[in-house]
């Protein structure tokens, strides 16, 4: 009954999660200094979108000093701007995740382990000089040296540094729940670590650096639209460049400064600008949820999934079965049957036995009985199948019906005919019935249902909306399955499961071209998290399945995969919402320049400066401000990420367009027009 | 007939041959239709072509460029040789060199650009062996070539997209060659000429009239010049003339086959991945355009230009008549050149240099957005599916999925070779556009100055660069600077598009096909036509629209000031 005491419980602050404020000072100002130091073509270079706006920077200013005028130095300070905003946005993202990272850092601090040599004996060495393979000793107080399994013994941890979650956990020695991370801190007993992971490459140390985004790698989307972006940078480039011959030819003049502020305006600097932001900033919000992506494609692959394998116990429904309701057999009362079952349960701390206690006092107020006459309580063994107890001359019994059955009849007494049937029905609603004799006579059955998690139906259907369909994988036979699956909502069920059929199915669904999800964190769950597209490994799960899967959960909640389906959507919408917001804004600003170009030459142009801007000076000064005060305004979203309602994929990309792309069409017109206003005042 | 009707009936026309000449194409592609197997035969075995041996995206590509590049000098060795080749009743001397190369990649490239008047420059050798021929031939590497790409979304987990020689020949053999008998014979029918011999001299000793009416090879050549949106003409009148368009009834024909393939297409396109509704969606993609354009159209040359009304007529109840065909009048005139320059075609009926600014441009819009709507036949389809893919991503991220076309993901590779394909032909023409501009060779051969002068010179790269062939005329383009930059701009045009296109193919057939769920970006959708309509007119408007604005915009713009 491990499960019960790992059970997590919702969590909403983190250890290193914890929400914090967009604007902190402590993230701000470093990072007003870092978007400064990130003027360097150096560092642009990889941002080609940027880059341009910096050569175009540089050209401005360079017009600017030979030949001052108002509007040529504002162009360049505003140019400037531009480069230091998108600066800013990338830095305030990474600011954040290093806030983060130091916050790690500070359970690196250097303890001292305690490393056993083959022969048993004990010495003290620094933590860093572990070798994979070593073997400590952790008693009650220690903190865990690094990363390891437990060979030897149990205790109790709290793992409050990572998780943020202060009830502490138990960690043994063999089974599901073996693995212990650097920095946590036993509370109880004493075990034996292997280690499993140097100094460098602990679990901290592999949080801290994908935190920092220091070796971040660009996720698959992010390489693809990263080309798309460049491509729409290339292209305008031949775009403006010839602008000034066929200016000459037409006998128009076009001024150097105004042909790159076009090209600055056209480009897509709103997107260029955040797109390393939205990233990081994705990574970071996953974190918050105290999930741990091996790597940012792992949380893109997330938002393609389109099913999802969930282990019913512990993710559908809660750990353990609890008595709902007593079914009496025969000529035999309800109160009757409650009373012998609680007496049988007295002595039983399953949870099961316990659930029988409480809905015995919740129905008749059956409490501790007094029990003067001379009793010894019947434990559970795996050849009974019973347990029970014996009280004077009485003795009580409840199990598997089948046992129980068997027991009466031996004792000379007869099975009511109605009690298969009974059992039958409450099998099939899936529940499992537990028969409960006094001596040889069958009183009737207990009901002990498996409780669906609160909620949880709604947020299948939730998923259903976006697409994503939902297994349950049990042991328990197909009728029981099928019944809890009904209830549970889910869209299909494997029955009987062993982990080979787990293995079967996540290929089987992969060959009809679905991507796979499944949580998992036993060592026989490990060829099916590493078979799935996103296999996310509970924490308090072995080393094997941790390794498989390529996402940790520091809280150990399968029901946490919905969220990260929901964080890999998001970072893709918001890439894609700014893109198209970017591209469409290019039309307004195309109506402030163009006129502004030519309108000297050709004064019929006048007609297309629809939004009646002041002067070409104005109009120029006002569509390259609004596009830089358009990237600090979007920092925010680009941080947050756009606001992922669940429905259907028709209804998500309506909205966008709607909000994105025609939003993105009108706002600089107005944007552009009011910025016009105010310049004018100044002497454009 | 009045222009509405003429309407509604080619729109009835095309829906009706839709479907059947579209799934006709599928068969031929699938080859399930083998009704002249004792022809194709023996050209595979003739030519050493083992039919039952498929290719991957680069040997299908190499075979393609390779025999373009073989067809290119042949073409251009029958230019310059058509004074030894016979079949030269007029004695034309051989052509020059600047001009023969221009000339033979205008047809290998299927643009048609004519810096010639055919009557008086080609011999009847060089207008049916070397042109009409090339006619067919790049009218089908074209299909080949949409079909390859067609082929890649549709295979999966496969290293080949098909063969170019049985695609090419199956092409010529099965589509063309019986459509464009047919359209000969009705072309006859209704007057166009097609003979050997040269020419009729007429002396009426009564009055002392005296003409020579030039003749030849005409109506075989006009209907594949229509069919495989060529576009080039035998005479240089093109489709003005008489001899190549002498009745309303040919007027209507001619648009009719201009259309027929490229919208056809579309049909092949959703039977071959198994939805027509996903061809549904790219055909109303094109209709939007083309009706759009042509409603513009229409009503722009509704009214005279300014420079007629400078002349004191200010009004006209048959609408601008300057450089257009009494028989035709303004209207017809409107969507034979409107069709022909949304499909690549080129060819004319009337004199694009005497529209009004917004009828130019008209013409000009479509080959800006890249030809796709519904654009030649083949590149009109590999090319909007290009557009399709770039929606595609932009779209599909914004569902929170990676983006995925018919069950293929888009991912890096793929939006590298759709952007390449989509953005090579702007940069190509502004580029050339640029340079012609700024040098004096460049500038020489303008008739008019300022915006209008400018308007001719874009037109003519817009023209080449989009393999469409149209001329806005008022550019002398017969020199040397014009001759080779234009022959360097189709060949971008035409192989810039192409390669990335099987590319693309080649990249998509071996991948595997994401299972759709309600998460997935659909693209038969109201909604995907729209974004691809948006897409389309964002990437062509954007490039566009700074050089327009000096152009046609400009001079619409400036109210009756002349140029």
């Amino acid at each position: 009954m491990n499960t019960a005491l790992a059970e997590p419980v919702e969590t909403k602050k983190g250890g290193m999660g914890g929400k914090r404020p967009l604007f902190e000072k402590e993230v701000v100002l470093p990072a007003l200094i870092e978007s400064v130091k990130k003027v360097n073509p150096k560092v642009q270079i990889k941002n080609p979108v940027m880059f341009v706006v910096l050569i175009g920077t540089v050209v401005v200013a360079y017009k600017a000093i030979f030949s001052p005028s108002l509007f040529s130095i504002s162009v360049a300070v505003w140019l400037f701007l531009t480069v230091l905003m998108a600066n800013f946005a990338e830095a305030m993202a990474e600011g954040r995740g290093k806030a983060q990272a130091n916050s790690l850092r500070k359970m690196q601090t250097d303890t001292q382990a305690r490393l056993i040599s083959a022969d048993g004996i004990e010495t003290l060495v620094v933590a860093s000089d572990l070798k994979k393979g070593d073997q400590v000793v952790c008693e009650a107080g220690d903190i865990i040296p690094s990363d390891g399994e437990i060979t030897e013994g149990v205790a109790s941890v709290d793992e409050s540094a990572i998780t943020g979650e202060s009830a502490p956990v138990i960690r043994e020695s063999g089974g599901d729940r073996s693995a212990v991370t650097g920095g946590t801190k036993v509370l109880s007993d004493r075990i034996v670590v292997k280690i499993t992971a140097e100094r460098g490459h602990t679990f901290l140390d592999r949080m801290i650096s994908l935190v920092e985004g220091a070796e971040r790698q660009k996720t698959p989307n992010e390489v693809a639209l990263t080309i798309l972006l460049a491509a729409l940078t290339i292209v305008f480039l031949p775009v403006i460049v010839v602008l000034q011959p066929f200016g000459i030819f037409s006998g128009a003049h076009v001024s150097v400064v105004t042909l790159v502020a076009l090209l600055v305006c056209l480009i897509p600097t709103t997107i260029g600008a955040l797109l390393s932001s939205i990233g990081i900033a994705g990574m970071d919000r996953l974190v918050q949820k105290n999930v741990l992506a091996m790597s940012g494609r792992a949380v893109e692959a997330a938002g393609d999934v389109q099913t999802l394998l969930l282990d019913k116990t512990g993710t559908i429904t809660l750990g353990n079965r609890m008595a709902s309701r007593f079914v009496p057999v025969a000529s035999h009362s309800e109160l009757e049957l409650a009373l012998a079952a609680q007496m049988a349960s007295l002595a039983d701390e399953t949870p099961e036995g316990r659930s029988i206690v409480v809905l015995a006092k919740d129905l008749f107020n059956i409490r501790e009985q007094n029990m003067s006459e001379e009793h010894s309580f019947v434990p559970f063994t795996a050849q009974t199948r019973m347990s029970g107890l014996d009280i004077g001359d009485s003795k009580i019994r409840k199990g598997a019906t089948e046992a129980v059955k068997a027991w009466v009849t031996a004792l000379g007494g007869q099975v009511p005919s109605e009690l298969d049937e009974v059992t039958a029905a409450i099998s099939k609603s899936g529940s499992t019935p537990l028969a409960v004799s006094i001596d040889n006579e069958i009183l009737g059955v207990v009901e002990l249902k498996d409780i669906v998690k609160d909620g949880i139906k709604e947020r299948f259907q939730m998923l259903r909306s976006i697409g994503i369909k939902t297994i349950m994988i049990t042991g328990d036979n197909p009728l029981t399955a099928a019944a809890i699956a009904a209830e549970a909502g889910v869209d299909d069920y494997l029955a009987e499961a062993t982990p080979e059929d787990k293995l079967e199915l996540i290929r089987a669904n992969q060959a009809e071209g679905k991507l796979v999800a499944m949580t998992g964190d036993g060592t026989n769950d490990a060829p099916a998290l590493a078979q799935a597209d996103v296999g996310v490994a509970m924490n308090s799960g072995t080393v094997a399945a941790k390794e498989a899967g390529n996402m940790v959960d520091l809280d150990s909640n399968p029901t946490k995969l919905i969220d990260v389906v929901e964080i890999g959507k998001q970072m893709l919408i918001t890439r894609g919402a700014l893109t198209t917001f970017s591209i469409a804004n290019d039309v307004a600003k195309y109506f402030a320049i163009i006129p502004a170009l030519f309108v000297s030459e050709f004064p019929g142009l006048s007609a297309l400066n629809i939004m009646r801007l002041h002067s070409p000076d104005s109009a120029v000064m006002s569509a390259v401000i609004f596009n830089a005060l358009i990237i600090i305004a979007l920092i925010p979203l680009a941080l947050r990420g756009v606001k992922f309602k669940p429905s259907s994929a028709s209804q998500i990309l309506r909205r966008n367009v709607m909000i994105y792309g025609v939003g993105g069409l009108i706002l600089p017109f107005i944007g552009i027009k009011v910025i016009d206003l105010l310049v004018s005042h100044l002497g454009f | 007939m009045s222009t509405a009707w003429t309407i509604v009936v080619l729109v009835v026309a095309l829906g009706i041959s839709w479907r059947f000449i579209g799934s006709y194409m599928e068969a031929v592609y699938e080859r399930r239709v083998n009704w002249l197997r004792f022809i194709e035969r023996p050209i595979y075995r003739v030519c050493g072509i083992d039919d039952q041996v498929e290719q991957g995206w680069r040997r299908y590509a190499t075979s393609l460029v390779v025999f373009s590049g073989v067809a290119l000098g042949f073409t251009y060795l029958i230019l310059r040789l058509q004074g030894h080749l016979g079949l030269n009743p007029l004695h034309q001397p051989a052509v020059t060199p600047a001009l023969a190369f221009n000339t033979s990649v205008s047809f290998v490239t299927n643009t048609n650009w004519q810096n010639y008047s055919g009557e008086t420059t080609m011999s009847f050798f060089s207008q049916m062996i070397a042109l009409a021929s090339q006619m067919f031939i790049s009218a089908s590497v074209g299909i080949a070539v949409a079909v390859g790409l067609v082929r890649g979304l549709k295979r999966q987990h496969s290293k080949t997209i098909g063969n170019f020689w049985v695609d090419l020949t199956r092409g010529i053999l099965y589509i063309l060659l019986p459509i464009a008998f047919v359209a000969s014979i009705i072309f006859v029918a209704q007057g166009a000429v097609d003979t050997l011999s040269g020419s009729i001299f007429i002396h009426n000793p009564l009055d002392g009239f005296k003409q020579l009416i030039l003749l030849g090879p005409v109506a075989s050549m006009e209907a594949i010049k229509e069919l495989g949106t060529n576009g080039g003409g035998f005479f240089n009148a093109n489709g003005a003339h008489p001899f190549e368009n002498p009745t309303g009834l040919t007027n209507i024909l001619s648009i009719y086959l201009i259309l027929l393939i490229p919208v056809g297409l579309t049909y092949t396109f959703g039977k071959m991945v198994g939805s027509i509704k996903q061809g549904l969606a790219l055909l109303a993609a094109m209709a939007i355009f083309f009706f759009s354009f042509m409603a513009i159209g229409l009503s722009a040359e509704q009214h005279t230009t300014a420079a007629v009304a400078k002349a004191g007529i200010t009004h006209s109840a048959s609408g601008n008549m300057v450089g257009k065909e009494a028989r035709f009048g303004a209207s017809s005139s409107v969507l034979y050149n409107v069709t022909s320059t949304q499909t690549s075609t080129g060819s004319v009926n009337s004199s694009m240099d005497s529209y009004t600014p917004i009828g130019g441009l008209t013409a000009m819009g479509g080959m800006m957005l890249g030809e796709v709507t519904p654009g030649g036949v083949g590149s009109g389809l590999y090319t909007i599916l290009l557009f399709a893919i770039v929606t595609v991503f932009v779209g599909g991220l914004m569902v929170g999925r990676t983006p995925e076309y018919l069950g293929k993901k888009i991912q890096a590779r793929e939006v590298k070779l759709a952007a390449i394909g989509v953005l090579i032909m702007p940069i190509t023409v502004l580029v050339a556009s640029g340079i012609a501009v700024s040098i004096s060779q460049g500038r020489v051969g303008v008739l008019n100055p300022g915006p209008h002068g400018f308007s001719e010179i874009l037109y003519a790269f817009t023209s080449q660069g989009n393999n469409n062939g149209s001329a806005f005329a008022g550019l002398s383009s017969n020199t040397a600077f014009y001759n080779i930059s234009g022959a360097i701009v189709m060949l971008i045009g035409r192989f810039g598009v192409i390669l990335p296109a099987l590319a693309l193919g080649g990249a998509l057939a071996e991948k595997g096909v994401v299972a759709p769920s309600l998460g997935t970006f659909r693209t038969d959708t109201i909604l995907f036509c729209g974004l691809l309509v948006g897409v389309i007119l964002i990437i062509g408007g954007l490039t566009f629209f700074p050089a327009l604005s000096l152009g046609p915009l400009a001079e619409q713009l400036s109210h009756g000031r002349l140029f």
